[in-house]
């Protein structure tokens, strides 16, 4: 499972990502994101806080380019994800898993299908067409299962299950990629508070055994300090916090969030 | 307490008068009226031709299915005409409907598709088998063309509307998995839409069935040829045979086709 080298002999993490003046305008002149330099080292999970409409979202779905940069680097494997494309974008792309809000995980399709949609981007088309993924992609997709207790629900469709069992689809999901890196973008804001943590729990746990280092979005303050080793406060498109949990102070969430009737 | 407004009724009006909707009924009935005066349209023309259509069936009766060969070998044409015009109809469709999906492709990819769509669609199916008749000769071939020309007309756009409704979201995250294009469309779209497919294919088989049976009348082959030369000869009871064969045929058809649409709900 663990196919990614890590350089521990220079002490510099191989699956660092670095994100350099990142510019993001989804309208021409009105940038969302306003230059935001980040150095991900690589390792344990990073929460990304912040207001909603500050970019947290932008930031995460520019890093796999669902989101196409304005201008600016984000450097990953030796690779800028701001300019690569085609084939190179794909390869890219399927070391980056992804958690989302809402799940998508494809309706109609059962949870073993969904699980193996992690392996799209190595297995061609006429073999997935035909279901015939790699011994050892089924194999792993069932270890994984059992890993998020969903082992019953393999051939079930994924219409089925309850949120909190479509959010452990869609993790083990981005799982079944290996990825280097796994992006979370809101993984919790549509579950209950108790599964919220239930989620947060499975995810990092998976996440360490995996060797996975997770980006994870997030508005909940509270969950993102009892999780991430690391939080980076976003405002306004610009970093205004980025420190340990420890670190993060009310005055910080004011300026995080503004006001301070909240606190 | 709610006071009574002091602008009166005026200023509470729940629903806007639509005029221009007042005036456009006005002016289907009118004109209606008017095509009906224009076409000599009365009850003594009506009762004329109640009168014909009676005389007419009665020599109906009994259907005459002496010639039950001819019957038989028309039906088959017919059906042959309309499976293999839905098969290559439909396997053209899927990609010229994907290709006109908006959410999908390019513009410069879906407007030459959606003007293909219209192209078929533009002209009646008796129309198109008339010009096959004209372009590959008598027979059932002109017949299969013109029927693949229809089917894509109506399946084409009804599969890119299909993949236009699709939830992006699925889309997206089969796509952030690396997945290629292919990819995408097996796991991310296909899956959301296959239902529906194969509701609407079943839908154009049955409707190439009805079709099949009138593209024999200009002599594009199938049952057609044989109900058109039967009226021409007056063999009224040999007609009703044929109505009939048509109807038990289309009933098949319908009640396959349910059954094949609730397999894949």
């Amino acid at each position: 499972m663990r196919s990614i080298a890590v350089d521990e002999g220079r002490g510099v993490n191989a699956r660092a990502l670095v994100v350099s003046d990142l510019v993001v305008a989804y309208k021409p002149g009105q940038p969302v994101l306003k230059g935001v330099t980040i150095t991900f080292n690589g390792r344990g999970m990073t929460a990304v806080i912040g207001p909603s409409g500050t970019g947290k979202s932008t930031l995460i779905r520019t890093i796999n380019r669902l989101v196409e940069p304005t201008s600016g680097q984000v450097l990953f494997l030796g690779r800028d994800m701001a300019r690569v494309k085609g084939r190179t974008l794909r390869e890219m792309r399927s070391r980056i898993g992804m958690v989302f809000q809402e799940f998508n995980l494809v309706e109609r399709l059962s949870v073993m299908e969904n699980l193996l949609c992690g392996r799209l981007g190595f297995v061609p088309a006429w073999r997935t067409w035909l279901r015939r993924f790699p011994e050892s992609d089924i194999a792993r997709a069932f270890d994984l299962l059992d890993a998020v207790g969903l082992r019953e629900f393999a051939t079930q469709r994924a219409d089925a299950l309850s949120g909190g069992q479509r959010q452990r689809v869609g993790i083990a999901r981005a799982l079944m990629q290996e990825p280097a890196l796994l992006l979370a973008d809101e993984p919790t804001s549509s579950l209950d508070p108790k599964t919220s943590v239930e989620i947060m729990e499975l995810m990092t746990s998976l996440a360490r055994r995996n060797d996975v280092p997770v980006i994870v979005n997030m508005h909940d303050v509270e969950l993102a300090k009892r999780f991430a080793e690391r939080i980076i406060g976003l405002s306004g498109g610009t970093v205004v916090f980025d420190g340990p949990p420890g670190a993060l102070k009310d005055e910080h969430l004011k300026q995080i969030y503004g006001g301070e009737g909240w606190l | 307490m709610l006071s009574p407004s002091k602008h009166g009724r005026e200023a509470r009006r729940a629903f806007e008068a639509n005029w221009l909707a007042r005036l456009g009924w006005l002016a289907l009935a009118a004109y209606v009226f008017y095509a009906g005066s224009l076409l000599d349209l009365n009850w003594e023309r009506l009762l004329l031709g109640l009168d014909n259509a009676g005389r007419l069936f009665g020599r109906m009766f009994p259907p005459d299915y002496s010639r039950w060969e001819l019957l038989l070998k028309g039906m088959m044409e017919s059906l042959e005409i309309a499976v293999l015009a839905s098969f290559f109809g439909i396997a053209v469709s899927l990609p010229v409907g994907l290709l006109a999906s908006r959410n999908m492709m390019p513009a410069w990819l879906t407007w030459p598709a959606r003007m293909l769509i219209a192209l078929c669609r533009s002209f009646h199916p008796v129309i198109v088998s008339i010009l096959f008749v004209k372009a590959v000769g008598f027979g059932a071939l002109a017949g299969i063309l013109a029927l693949v020309v229809a089917s894509i007309g109506f399946i084409a756009k009804l599969f890119a509307e299909a993949i236009e409704e699709i939830s992006l979201k699925q889309v997206e995250a089969v796509r952030s998995t690396g997945a290629s294009m292919p990819n995408v469309l097996i796991f991310g779209v296909l899956p959301q839409v296959l239902a529906r497919f194969i509701g609407f294919a079943a839908y154009q088989l049955d409707s190439n069935l009805r079709n099949s049976t009138m593209v024999g009348i200009v002599g594009a082959g199938g049952i057609g040829g044989t109900l058109f030369a039967a009226f021409q000869r007056f063999d009224y009871d040999f007609v009703l045979a044929i109505l009939i064969a048509i109807i038990v045929t289309i009933m098949i058809g319908e009640i396959l086709s349910a059954r094949l649409r609730a397999v894949f709900q």
